[in-house]
């Protein structure tokens, strides 16, 4: 079977930016896939590329074996899409709305089932404009779901969200996919991308940095990270990091090991401080976080952070 | 056929749960035929249609300027908000057909001026003793058809050249309002009206909508009082609101400050 959503060499100029500069990714069918990113990294163009509102550059993209930016009504018709950007008739009813849209497509789900599974039950005939910002997102998130899609775009589905709504949100995503649906959604949140999605790509400056399970996007940060800082009157710290087996980041005093080997790189940490008498300030050892690896991954992508190996004219 | 049905009734449902927009479709023309009989009285005077009560001078303009209003303003203002608030862009993302959307939005202006010049007729027949005649009533359908068609495309037009909101609704007040100045609306040309305003109402649409539909009512005119060039610079406007709908309509809300524009939009409705 053909992937659900296949982009190659996707490439999206924007006047004086690049929002897409050669991104590729696959979704399969029954798989939650995360653009993680930034704010501006080119996430909402990609999907806004995909749903077929924006045309594109250069480069291949196929969802559900169509062209989305030639596609007719029939495309429409099998994807469904929750954008941050698109609103609703104020005016409406939450009743009112998913029925409207509803009619539009050729399966619509009933009307009763999607109220109750965004728990708008008691706002059914309440007026949208009436509706608090979570409300609002999750009758967004129905009318997304009105048409029985095959596949399915959350343009950051919990932004705006309190605590328990977003947890709300997670579930609801989390029953999307056990339909095997594809869902591909944007994100800024870290731990929404962890519990959500079955792969993750980094988005980076139109680029995709990083791509895997996030479990494998973990593992990319070593084992364990060990942290503590000099104190500033101490001799050069060149003969301490020497022998560290791991990827060390220093910032001025505050040193970061990234290990595979932990025991022995801590081991020699502390013989090195305790020959000396010091103290070391704020020494952990963790588990890196996801959080981890994506701030060094788009930070290492800022083009003022690095220089730029191929400068565009 | 039914897309088109279902799309209309529920553009006229949000219509009457825009109170705003319901008082100046229908209730400030009629309260303005109200008025001016109150204040002018309901005398004879000459007038282009001859010597007329001012009621039956004033019913047919007013009847007009609430056709042209809630399918000019009406359409224009409308979905310069539904762009605004990316109800246009969630549109474009379902298979619902652009024709049948843009097409709902325009027949239940034209339904509301349907409303707002029945209305106003019953009024000016009932309580001013306006002149109507049978012979002469397919002359006043087909004038109206004609007039609120091009004026509905006109609105899109208006629509597809303003960007916001806050753009559409002066663009269609600096237009219509001026113009009805000078079409026979609210203000009677006589002999000594200079004759360049009357030649320059004689360029916009308004003026023949108004004048046409009269001439229709007018009790000294032979039936069927069909006013045909009048009909015809009507259609040029019609042709020429759609040829600007044509090429510049946009269903993407405006990009000024990007995705915040929405929220915005949602807190200040809040």
């Amino acid at each position: 079977m053909s992937p659900a959503v296949a982009v190659s060499e996707l490439v999206k100029d924007n006047g004086s930016c690049r929002a897409d500069d050669g991104v590729s990714f696959e979704v399969q069918q029954g798989e939650v896939f995360a653009l993680l990113g930034p704010n501006g990294a080119g996430k909402s163009t990609t999907v806004e590329i995909l749903e077929g509102h924006r045309s594109r550059t250069s480069g291949t993209v196929r969802v559900l074996d169509t062209d989305p930016e030639s596609a007719g009504a029939s495309f429409r018709d099998r994807i469904g899409i929750v954008l941050q950007s698109s609103g609703i008739d104020p005016e409406l009813t939450v009743r009112e709305a998913l029925e409207f849209y509803g009619a539009a497509y050729s399966r619509p789900v009933p009307t009763g089932e999607l109220i109750e599974m965004v728990e708008l039950g008691e706002k059914a005939d309440a007026r949208i404009s009436t509706l608090s910002g979570g409300q609002q997102r999750r009758i967004d998130m129905a009318l997304g779901l009105v048409g029985d899609p095959d596949v399915v775009f959350l343009d950051e589905p919990t932004t705006g969200f309190d605590p328990a709504a977003r947890r709300r949100g997670w579930e609801l995503v989390e029953r999307l996919a056990s339909q095997q649906r594809a869902v591909l959604l944007t994100t800024h949140y870290l731990d929404e991308s962890e519990t959500l999605a079955d792969r993750v790509a980094v988005l980076a400056n139109g680029r995709i940095v990083a791509e895997g399970t996030p479990a494998e996007l973990r593992a990319r940060a070593g084992s364990a990270l060990i942290r503590f800082s000099v104190p500033d009157s101490t001799e050069p710290v060149s003969d301490l990091l020497g022998p560290i087996s791991g990827d060390i980041v220093g910032r001025d005093r505050h040193i970061e090991i990234n290990t595979d080997a932990p025991t022995a790189d801590l081991a020699h940490v502390t013989g090195w401080a305790t020959e000396r008498g010091l103290e070391l300030a704020g020494l952990t050892v963790s588990t890196p976080s996801l959080e981890d690896v994506y701030l060094s991954l788009v930070e290492g992508d800022r083009p003022e952070a690095l220089p730029d190996p191929d400068p565009k004219p | 056929m039914r897309l088109l049905w279902r799309c209309m009734r529920i553009q006229n449902r949000i219509f009457w749960r825009t109170p705003i927009a319901a008082f100046f479709s229908l209730v400030f023309p009629i309260l303005m035929l109200v008025l001016f009989t109150a204040i002018f009285g309901n005398d004879d005077f000459d007038s282009v249609y001859g010597r007329v009560t001012s009621s039956q001078f004033y019913t047919p303009g007013l009847a007009v300027y609430a056709a042209a209003s809630s399918t000019y303003t009406g359409i224009g203002v409308t979905l310069a908000s539904r762009r605004e608030l990316g109800i246009l862009k969630r549109v474009k993302g379902t298979p619902l057909p652009a024709w049948a959307y843009l097409g709902g939005v325009v027949l239940s202006g034209v339904w509301v001026a349907t409303l707002g010049v029945v209305a106003m007729v019953t009024l000016g027949v009932a309580a001013y003793g306006v002149n109507i005649e049978a012979a002469k009533l397919p002359a006043m359908v087909v004038t109206f058809v004609v007039g609120a068609a091009s004026f509905a495309a006109l609105g899109l037009a208006l629509a597809s050249v303003a960007r916001s909101v806050s753009t559409a609704v002066p663009m269609a007040n600096a237009t219509l309002l001026p113009i009805a100045f000078i079409s026979n609306i609210f203000v009677p040309f006589g002999t000594d009206t200079p004759g360049w305003l009357d030649l320059l109402g004689d360029i916009f649409p308004l003026k023949h909508f108004g004048l046409a539909f009269g001439e229709a009512m007018n009790p000294f005119s032979d039936a069927p009082a069909f006013e045909w060039h009048r009909l015809g610079v009507m259609l040029i406007w019609l042709a020429v609101g759609a040829a600007v709908a044509a090429r510049r309509f946009s269903w993407a809300p405006p990009v000024v400050a990007g995705r915040t524009s929405r929220r915005r939009t949602r807190a200040a409705a809040a």
